[in-house]
């Protein structure tokens, strides 16, 4: 059923003279790292279903700047920051979707102030409209009855105040959406926001993301739902250290999504 | 009350207010040590926002029993000033209750002071027990011990104090007034009638004035006439002298929060959490940087630090922020990094931060505005270990009762670590390296960002 996808570059487009709706900021994390590309596969599928016109920057993207900045180096994340804007405003680009609540967070909120003025959501949100307004239906596919929690990451929830696209997403599910004691606006962290996801944890008795796969796994979900490929790789870590994978998946939200659509 | 009297109570009200001012001028002078910062947009969302936070306490009751029993505590404090105000005129001009002309308001008055004074003494006590008996996880941090655990157990038992000598002395003054003129004020056949037809005949105090929490007291007083005298002429400048030795007891304290909490919700942040502050110093070498071609900003100003080392160059915000904290350790309870054993508290930045204030600033006052020691903020106060710790997560700020924003100190810290003393972890070095080199955080070529589209 792996038909190929097709996935333009801003350049392509330019060379056609086509103007794509929106950009996909992939993401250092969606273009490199195994487990997020699948997510970032995922997301091309939805778009691709709900006929959106979409571009991916290709090999011209480059990090935001996202880590530099959060572990203190302005200098570097203002280098990274400069240079993308230069390419984004080169390609006129007005619209962003990103497949990272980090990415995200930076191009909306730190980039103006740079130069860079763009209407930026998360791919959570981008979704949540294409439902609304019909572009993709999901009929609950294949998770009724199954129990799934979801994780707000930082930078989604707190960060930016989205709660309620993701949670959504997941209502169209016709799963049992049941909530972790933390949650939203009083969400656990994974642990790996900060540039921690970089380093080694400072001296501690546990890990963060321990603390929260625990946290999770008290509901004994089937699924812990994200929208966060860090967050992801945390809880990944820790549903396997807590040897819990057989029972436990940590998915995507738009994988879910997109498994629910049969994409 | 004869003029010795009055002035003696002149003397002493003038003094403690002057003391006061010039420690709160101290205080706005240390904050004032700090960064520029214009924070004057959106004024109208910041009055809301006081009006919801600091005045309507909405943060507070995320935590429902602390919330409630603060909205007391916060309440009396509030009420109880207009009866300071009418004791402060009694002092001066020697009256007894001088507001007692407004009548059925003033029961009214008087009783509700007396109800928030047993619910603060009821809410301290509470609080007392939550600190000392209990021992509530978020206060027993390692940050607290010594001095910090004293003030909040002196505040704590200073209100508990301050309010049973009001009650007291209402009971005194109660039967007293049910005997008469005795106290040498103005009570009032007429007063009693009223008192007794609003609130009924339930208690003796009834039939003086209507003190519905004092009345319980009134069976622990002697009947004599002098001796209740003496007792409520007592717990008179008991409490009033209490009230102008807290008053210069707060500049010393955390509680000087009851005064900044509005202030500091006022300016807080209103971007989203997520949004770090753009270091412009930075941003005008950068463009440099990429494009030769561009003329420097011409600045008579000395170049600015990147980053923060020491208190003065955080914002003025930042550093009345840790004046205003109350050392509650909402945001330490709530941080990831501190519930997973790490040293990093985001209470402890900014106590830390105050703390430093109060030495720069007591050198400031002993060798004058130019003072500087060889100590600094990174480093003597908070190490590198704790400001690596964070995930820059904002459960910090989410949980401040008024905003505080211990995130961006740590933030202001790790720049100054990272571009003046280039001391990152290797690891995050390893980091930038790559992002500089690959534009991406790891090790992988930039040409094949895009292969995940044929796997
Ligand atoms: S932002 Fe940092 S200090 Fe604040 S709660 Fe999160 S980890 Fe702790
Ligand atoms: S910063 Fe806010 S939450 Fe943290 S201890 Fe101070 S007042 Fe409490």
């Amino acid at each position: 059923m792996e038909k190929e996808l097709v996935v333009p570059t801003m350049a392509e487009c330019l060379a056609k003279g086509e103007v794509p709706e929106i950009l996909f900021w992939v993401g250092c994390a969606g273009s490199f790292d195994d487990r997020a590309k699948i997510i970032t596969k995922a997301i091309v599928r939805i778009l691709t279903k709900a006929e959106v016109k979409f571009a991916v920057l290709g090999t011209e993207e480059s990090c935001t700047g996202d880590p530099a900045k959060r572990a203190g180096n302005e200098f570097l994340f203002q280098m990274q920051a400069m240079t993308n804007i230069q390419l984004l405003n080169g390609y006129e680009v007005k619209k962003i979707v990103t497949g990272c609540p980090h990415c995200f967070n930076t191009l909306k909120n730190e980039y103006p102030e740079l130069g860079g003025n763009f209407e930026v959501i998360h791919h959570t949100q981008l979704i949540q409209q294409l439902l609304d307004s019909g572009r993709i239906k999901v009929e609950g596919g294949n998770f009724s009855g199954k129990k799934i929690t979801f994780h707000d990451p930082c930078y989604l929830g707190r960060g930016n105040d989205v709660y309620e696209a993701p949670r959504a997403l997941l209502g169209k599910l016709d799963a049992a959406l049941v909530e972790m004691k933390r949650s939203r606006a009083n969400g656990l962290c994974c642990g790996a926001g900060g540039a921690q996801m970089f380093k080694e944890a400072e001296k501690d008795n546990k890990e963060v993301n321990i603390e929260r796969t625990e946290e999770a796994l008290e509901l004994q979900p089937q699924v812990i739902a994200t929208g966060c490929p860090f967050c992801m790789t945390m809880l990944r870590d820790g549903v396997k250290l807590k040897e819990q994978d057989q029972a436990t998946e940590v998915l995507d939200v738009a994988e879910l999504i997109a498994k629910a659509a049969d994409l | 009350m004869n003029w010795i009297d009055n002035l003696i109570f002149c003397v002493l009200l003038a003094g403690g207010i002057y003391w006061f001012a010039r420690n709160a001028q101290k205080i706005r002078r240390n904050i004032l040590l700090g960064r520029a910062l214009d924070i004057s947009d959106n004024l109208n969302e910041r009055w809301k926002l006081m009006a919801k936070v600091a005045i309507g306490q909405s943060k507070m009751v995320v935590r429902p029993v602390a919330g409630i029993l603060h909205i007391f505590v916060y309440l009396g404090f509030i009420i109880i000033n207009i009866e300071v105000l009418e004791i402060i005129i009694d002092g001066i001009f020697g009256t007894h209750r001088i507001f007692a002309f407004m009548g059925y308001f003033y029961y009214l008055l008087i009783a509700s002071f007396e109800f928030l004074a047993l619910l603060v003494i009821l809410g301290c006590a509470i609080f007392l027990i939550r600190r000392y008996v209990l021992k509530l996880k978020r206060f027993m941090n390692k940050e607290l011990e010594g001095w910090p655990r004293n003030d909040a157990a002196i505040i704590l038992t200073t209100e508990i104090v301050l309010m049973s000598a009001f009650l007291i002395m209402n009971a005194a003054d109660g039967v007293m007034m049910s005997y008469g003129k005795l106290s040498g004020g103005i009570l009032l056949p007429e007063f009693a009638e009223a008192a007794t037809k609003i609130f009924g005949e339930q208690s003796q105090a009834g039939k003086g004035l209507y003190f519905p929490v004092s009345a319980y007291l009134t069976g622990f007083l002697p009947s004599n006439p002098i001796a209740l005298h003496y007792i409520e002429r007592v717990c008179w400048w008991f409490h009033i002298l209490g009230i102008i030795a807290f008053l210069n007891y707060i500049p010393y304290s955390k509680h000087f929060h009851i005064l900044l909490a509005f202030p500091t919700v006022f300016y807080s942040n209103l971007k989203p959490k997520g949004k770090f502050s753009n270091l412009e110093s930075v941003t005008n070498e950068v463009k440099l940087m990429l494009d030769p071609s561009a003329v420097p900003p011409v600045s008579d100003a000395p170049p600015a630090k990147f980053g923060a080392k020491d208190v003065p160059d955080l914002s003025w915000k930042q550093l009345m922020d840790a004046y205003s904290c109350t050392e509650c350790g909402r945001c330490t309870s709530n941080c990831p990094a501190n519930q997973t054993g790490k040293l990093l508290s985001p209470r402890k930045i900014m106590m830390d931060t105050r703390d430093r204030m109060e030495e720069l600033g007591k050198g400031i006052d002993k060798n004058g505005v130019n003072y500087s020691d060889s100590k600094a903020l990174v480093g003597d106060y908070i190490t590198a270990e704790e400001l690596w710790a964070c995930t820059t997560c904002n459960a910090c700020t989410e949980s401040c009762p008024i905003n505080i924003d211990p995130l961006s100190i740590i933030i202001d810290l790790r720049r100054y670590l990272v571009m003046e003393q280039s001391d990152a972890p290797a690891a995050l070095n390893a980091m930038f390296t790559n992002i500089e080199n690959n534009g991406a955080p790891w090790q992988f070529s930039p040409a094949d960002r895009l292969n995940w589209k044929n796997e």
